[in-house]
């Protein structure tokens, strides 16, 4: 366990041969040609941090040569990159841990940045664990604020630990590069500037296939499959507890189908069977950044309220005026959600046809 | 075939307090679980004993009172159990500790050459999801996380295929073994150790290794081994303003909800304008 250290026979010191390590990279992440929104998002705090330090902002973008991966370059330079290492080989065509690391290791080192950000996605935190491996540095896991120290231009990485009831500062003093993973839906999304672009770098590692272990046998895309798409969506209504029985989702589905929006839960609800994993909002489920957030019968654990704090706005329905839900909402309703969701979905049902009718 | 689980013990995170002034985590009388996440891994190294005949051993890092964890991995069918402990891995980071695990790994595999090693998804309380990664590439083993399912095991041509969570959908992947592999929470459900186990578990006499016998550099663990600083840490601040209570004339439920909807538009009113074109356009 790291506990807050004082220095024992410890370097705190960036020792002279890391200090030519410059700029602040973004690993784009991209799978069959559409790139994760987190990666964008990284883009834009990476030009915050930038600025601050005074440096250029690389973003990674790994894959096939297509006409899909050079849009991806172009979006990196519109969303705030100001060079792009387009590092491209058949290999990389879908994701695999070892070349990307091989790749990713050989990268660093020729190019040296000082900051190497990563989206903590499934992708993203295989990716960088293996990465600070070979590279031997520090690696800060799903940070919620990244900020620059400039006494000694060092990455202030915080994150929350023990289910989000602590949050912790972390640095890499002494090492190069410092990494960091970032979750999704954090940061917020940069404005484009399509005017933007920038120098890039192109890369090719020629890599053999024969020389790689592990094989794609086949892909099978969400696309296909059923899943709640949660982490993209603009409405969510969600369910605790205080719904009572599995009869009563109906109540928070009848809701979103009224608003176009998808239902979330709590992690009791998933583990009593009600309804799937996919729709499990917090610490352990997804991290959602909607512009409305309906919580029906939820308390407001800490461990659910990281995964949805973060949303624009928050009303919360509970029978307990002192749920602590009502501590970090926006709105609060104090009453019986078996009896509200039901007007709610009327009363906006009625809302929006009145005005279908008069437009 | 010889299959490695890591185990890490952990504060049964639901019980964790945090001290009203001083800040810091209330780890008296917490009690000590095995890492939930990790319980997925160990019972799919379980599955494929069962299935295809292997020798399980867990393995753990931590204080000495880390023996009751290995113990109750005995208990549900491990068959030995090494506890790594050491004052000198005390501070280890994510690259320390998976080094310091490395070490005891390769040392198994001097006795009989471990083929997978199973790590949890993450733990509870660090959380990070790095020592499986760091480990697998120590060991120059396929890194295969986020698995949801184990399709097949092929021991004569020392072939595996599984199915992998990525962000877009499910990859499935086909590699040879020697393997790392962190399995994805709810794949399978822990099964009740047998009565034998449990007699068994209980008067086990089980490895006790240091840094000294692992042979692990001293400058690779512990503080000294650890590229991470912890520089501050500290409770979150709460949300300067409580939510605005929502108040209706008469307190019927259709009333609350009208009430609620105007404080909704009223808050966001580019959101009322969204939904009002996308319901004006019939979505
Ligand atoms: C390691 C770990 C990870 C976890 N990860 C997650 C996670 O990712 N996501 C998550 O959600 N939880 C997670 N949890 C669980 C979390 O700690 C809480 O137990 C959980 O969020 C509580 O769910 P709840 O609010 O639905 O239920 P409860 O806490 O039981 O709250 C029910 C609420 O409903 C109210 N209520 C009752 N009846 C009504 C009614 N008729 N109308 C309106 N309100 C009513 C009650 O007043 C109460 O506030 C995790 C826990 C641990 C230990
Ligand atoms: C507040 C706080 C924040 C921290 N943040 C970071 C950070 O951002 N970066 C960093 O490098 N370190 C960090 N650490 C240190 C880190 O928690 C320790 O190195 C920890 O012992 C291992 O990491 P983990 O618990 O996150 O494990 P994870 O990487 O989440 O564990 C994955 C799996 O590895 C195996 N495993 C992990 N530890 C052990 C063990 N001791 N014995 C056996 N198997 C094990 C288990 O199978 C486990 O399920 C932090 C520590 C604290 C107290």
């Amino acid at each position: 366990m790291s506990e807050p250290s004082k220095p024992q026979g410890r370097k705190f010191q960036l020792p002279e041969h890391l200090k030519e390590y410059k700029g602040i990279w973004v690993i784009v992440e991209q799978e069959r040609g559409s790139v994760h929104s987190v990666s964008w998002e990284l883009v834009g705090e990476a030009r915050k941090l930038a600025d601050k330090l005074g440096v250029e902002v690389g973003a990674v973008v790994l894959g096939a040569d297509s006409p899909e991966l050079n849009a991806i370059c172009g979006d990196a330079f519109t969303y705030g990159a100001d060079v792009v290492y387009k590092v491209t080989d058949p290999v990389l065509a879908d994701y695999r841990t070892d070349p990307y690391t091989r790749v990713m290791t050989d990268v660093v080192n020729t190019y040296k940045p000082e900051i190497v950000l990563l989206g903590a996605t499934t992708l993203g935190r295989d990716l960088a664990g293996a990465i600070a491996t070979t590279l031997a540095t520090g690696l800060t896991a799903d940070c919620t604020e990244l900020d620059i120290y400039m006494d000694n231009r060092s990455l202030a990485a915080t994150r929350p630990t023990f289910g989000g009831t602590l949050l912790c500062t972390i640095q890499t003093l002494a090492y190069r590069p410092q990494m960091a993973t970032v979750r999704p839906r954090v940061m917020s999304m940069p404005d484009r500037d399509d005017s933007r672009t920038g120098r890039v770098v192109e890369v090719f590692p020629n890599l053999r296939e024969t020389d790689v272990i592990t094989k794609v046998l086949s892909f099978i895309a969400d696309r296909e499959q059923t899943e709640a798409q949660l982490a993209f969506a603009d409405i969510i209504v969600a369910a605790g507890k205080g719904l009572g029985k599995p009869e009563n989702l109906k109540l928070v589905f009848d809701l979103a189908k009224v608003l176009g929006g998808e239902v979330g839960v709590t992690r009791p609800l998933v583990q009593a069977g009600w309804t799937g994993f996919d729709r499990q909002v917090g610490q352990t489920g997804k991290t959602v950044r909607p512009k409305l957030y309906i919580a029906a019968g939820i308390s407001g654990a800490i461990q659910h309220r990281v995964g949805m704090e973060k949303s624009d706005l928050i009303l919360a329905i509970n029978t307990d005026p002192n749920a602590p839900i009502f501590d970090f909402a926006h709105l609060g309703l104090v009453g019986d959600a078996l009896t509200i969701l039901p007007a709610l979905t009327d009363a906006f049902g009625k809302r929006l046809s009145v005005n279908r009718l008069a437009g | 075939m010889h299959i490695v689980v890591c185990i890490k013990q952990v504060p049964d995170s639901a019980q964790i307090r945090i001290h009203p002034v001083t800040n810091t985590i209330m780890r008296q009388g917490v009690p000590a679980i095995i890492n939930p996440f990790d319980l997925f891994s160990l019972e799919e190294a379980l599955r494929i004993k069962d299935k295809v005949g292997a020798r399980v051993t867990v393995l753990t890092m931590g204080p000495p009172m880390a023996e009751t964890s290995l113990r109750k991995a005995l208990s549900l069918g491990a068959d030995d159990a090494v506890l790594l402990t050491d004052r000198k891995f005390a501070g280890s980071d994510t690259l320390a500790t998976s080094y310091a695990l490395t070490s005891a790994i390769k040392k198994l595999s001097e006795e009989e050459q471990v083929d997978l090693v199973f790590c949890g998804k993450q733990t509870v309380d660090g959380d990070t999801a790095q020592v499986g990664p760091g480990i697998a590439t120590r060991l120059g083993f396929q890194q295969l996380t986020y698995i949801t399912k184990i399709e097949s095991i092929d021991q004569g041509a020392r072939e595996i295929v599984v199915h992998r969570r990525s962000e877009g959908g499910v990859q499935v992947l086909k590699t040879a073994l020697p393997c790392m592999i962190t399995m994805l929470e709810g794949t399978n459900t822990i099964r009740f150790g047998k009565m034998d186990d449990m007699f068994r578990a209980a008067r086990y006499g089980l490895k006790t290794w240091n840094k000294d016998t692992t042979g692990a550099e001293e400058t690779k663990v512990g503080l000294k081994g650890s590229p991470t600083v912890v520089s501050k840490v500290f409770v979150p601040k709460p949300r300067a303003q409580k939510a605005t209570m929502v108040e209706a004339e008469t307190p019927t439920a259709e009333a609350q909800a009208a009430a609620a909807v105007d404080a909704i538009f009223g808050a966001q009113p580019k959101l009322a304008d969204e939904l009002l074109a996308r319901a004006a356009a019939g979505l």
